[in-house]
């Protein structure tokens, strides 16, 4: 939000930022043509972590709201998606148990309208959720929401005409193993994040985190602010699940377990509460970590120490990075602060000046 | 019927289980008045804010803005009415700058949609940028507008309270209520806040309802005051009488009240 209106900073910044997607662009034209599916892989994954994790931090560092439910609305998106993008083919083949209901037995839709409505989906989940649950604060919040998240798990495990039960979906079309859509839908969702939090409703969201009661008495209506918060926060963690379920192309109720919800808020935390960049950059981080780091969990030795195999010791190593994290940098790597060409101009010119005095 | 009160409490009563904070308690404020709260700590004085701002349904009675029962509203509902407050613990968003917090203020008047701010259209920018214009003019007046970029929670104690007046002023209040807001300043801080309250009453038209517990504040500005003891209404009336009444000095001024006051 400024006030100061210098029209020859405002078109340097809207070359830069002109420039700066054509170059991104151009990297994705690049990688997507010229990596190996591998790294294709994780970088897919590394957006569409990005989108989680900046849909998590509009509802838990911006607005306060302690909420541990984005598994539950990924699965909504990722089922409802799924659903839709399925060829009839292998939706018969799929639902031998119990036939496959309506509408998703009469319709096949395109991957972008799918991945719409699986946000949309998403979306009225978390209103209906929240109107009873965003009462609550703090722990009692998250401890709710985790609850509703596993619920929507428990359901997807009973109804078998939608869900097909415990066995899940398989053969989900992977439209999104391709940087446009997971990068394309995590520059969508930094967008729609970034011009939300700084404008006027923005700054109401961040004064009902800072103190609710006050809020209120200045006249923000909290339940509309929250749910607008969460409403939107989880219509992208809905995109999110419906890119997943693309990118790993089978889905069943175990996929949508808390550890996801966990892995997600671990990136949010380091990254900082309350900083999109601090998302992103955790994002990929975290994603490229987590993959060079599988070889300690096979087993390995240096001279007289072995060690076994042992699975789920990444998880360990990630817990002591969050702590040390935790311990050095309390407010996250990015503490709260953005990346914004403002800040680099003014950077740039301040080092421009200290030269200048040193020169003079 | 007299003419009608700006703000008219009528037999309030709220009790907190067994505890009866306030009880029966009735006060008519004109247009344009200004008038004091009183009494020992735990008398119910916060309570009776919290109630007429919303935080607290009443056990029984009545609050009335300007004839219109807002008795039980929500907060926010009441604030959009018209009623304005500070808290007795400062309670500024700490984090946001001087600006985001009148900025907040200014929230509820921000007719542009959602989908508009998201989008930045011409309309919403405009409005935003009227909004700042407004909120740092508002600054400005009160002169505060050299801590517009500062985060609220860094400013010193008394200019945190100044803060918090503008941010209720931002709303555009009728009423405005405050809660000590002498608390923690000394004898030349109160001063310039008494003046600070007298001209932002008469340049922003207001009513006041003014908790404190500094005499000097208290029976330099208030044109009327009301007293508290344990809930109760123990007496009210212009200042010299309230220093005047033996039940007042015996529960709240204490016996060697008036000699402190004539030093
Ligand atoms: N939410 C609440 N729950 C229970 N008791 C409360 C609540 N709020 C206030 N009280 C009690 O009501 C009584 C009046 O409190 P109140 O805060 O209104 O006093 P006060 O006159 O503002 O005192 P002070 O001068 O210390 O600010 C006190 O006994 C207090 O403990
Ligand atoms: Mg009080």
């Amino acid at each position: 939000m400024q006030i100061q209106h210098d029209p020859r900073r405002a078109r340097l910044k809207l070359i830069l930022t002109l420039l700066s997607l054509a170059l991104s662009a151009l990297a994705i034209w690049w990688a997507n043509n010229n990596l190996s599916s591998y790294y294709l892989r994780i970088l897919n994954l590394a957006g569409i972590n990005a989108i989680l994790a900046v849909s998590m931090n509009l509802i838990f560092g911006f607005t306060g709201l302690f909420s541990l439910g984005h598994a539950g609305f990924m699965a909504v998106g990722a089922y409802t998606c799924a659903l839709l993008t399925l060829p009839m083919r292998s939706k018969q083949t799929i639902f031998l148990l119990a036939p496959l209901a309506w509408p998703f037995n009469a319709v096949t839709l395109p991957p972008f309208p799918a991945v719409l409505l699986a946000g949309l989906a998403a979306a009225v989940m978390a209103y209906l959720i929240g109107l009873p649950v965003l009462r609550l604060r703090g722990d009692y919040l998250g401890i709710a929401t985790l609850g509703f998240a596993e619920i929507i798990r428990v359901v997807a495990n009973n109804i078998p005409t939608i869900t097909n039960g415990a066995l899940g979906l398989k053969g989900i079309p992977s439209f999104a193993n391709n940087l446009w859509w997971t990068w394309g839908w995590a520059a969508a969702t930094v967008w729609v994040t970034s011009r939300l939090v700084n404008s006027v409703y923005g700054r109401s969201l961040l004064a009902v985190k800072e103190d609710e009661v006050a809020a209120e008495i200045m006249g923000v209506n909290l339940t509309y602010h929250k749910i607008l918060s969460y409403v939107i926060g989880s219509a992208f963690a809905g995109v999110g699940g419906a890119l997943m379920g693309s990118l790993v192309t089978a889905i069943n109720p175990k996929t949508f377990g808390f550890m996801l919800t966990f892995n997600i808020l671990i990136i949010v935390v380091a990254g900082g509460l309350g900083s999109i960049t601090g998302s992103v950059i955790t994002s990929v981080i975290y994603t490229v970590l987590l993959e060079a780091l599988r070889p300690i969990e096979s087993g390995w030795s240096i001279g007289p120490l072995h060690v076994p195999e042992i699975p789920g010791l990444r998880m360990v190593v990630f817990a002591l990075v969050l702590l040390v994290i935790i311990l050095f940098y309390q407010r996250g790597l990015f503490g709260g602060r953005e990346f914004t060409w403002d800040g680099v101009l003014d950077w740039i010119d301040r080092k421009r000046n200290r030269k200048q005095e040193v020169a003079g | 019927m007299s003419e009608r009160s700006e703000l008219s409490v009528q037999d309030l009563t709220m009790r907190f289980g067994g505890l009866t904070a306030v009880r029966d308690f009735s006060l008519e404020l004109a247009k344009g008045e200004l008038v004091g709260l009183i009494g020992p700590n735990g008398a119910g004085k916060t309570t009776v804010f919290n109630v007429i701002t919303g935080v607290y349904r009443p056990t029984s009675g009545k609050v009335l803005l300007d004839g219109v029962d807002i008795t039980g509203w929500r907060p926010d509902r009441v604030c959009k009415q018209g009623i304005a407050r500070t808290f007795q613990n400062i309670r500024l968003m700490r984090s946001l700058s001087v600006l985001d917090n009148v900025i907040v203020g200014h929230r509820l008047r921000l007719k542009s949609s959602l989908g508009s701010a998201i989008l930045r259209t011409p309309g919403y920018v405009r409005e935003e940028r009227e909004l700042i214009q407004t909120s740092l003019e508002l600054l400005d007046s009160l002169g505060l507008v050299h801590y517009k970029d500062v985060p609220a929670g860094g400013l010193p104690y008394g200019e945190q309270r100044r803060v918090e007046i503008a941010r209720a002023l931002a709303t555009r209040p009728r009423v405005l209520l405050l809660d000590e807001p002498a608390a923690g300043m000394n004898p030349q801080e109160s001063m310039d806040l008494c003046e600070f309250i007298q001209k932002v009453r008469r340049d922003f038209n207001l009513t006041v309802l003014l908790i404190e517990h500094d005499m000097s504040v208290v029976m330099g500005i208030c044109e009327r005051i009301a007293v508290l003891d344990h809930g109760e209404t123990i007496a009210s009336g212009v200042p010299a009488e309230i220093q005047a009444n033996q039940r007042v000095i015996e529960a709240y001024l204490g016996v060697g009240y008036k000699n402190v006051a004539a030093n």
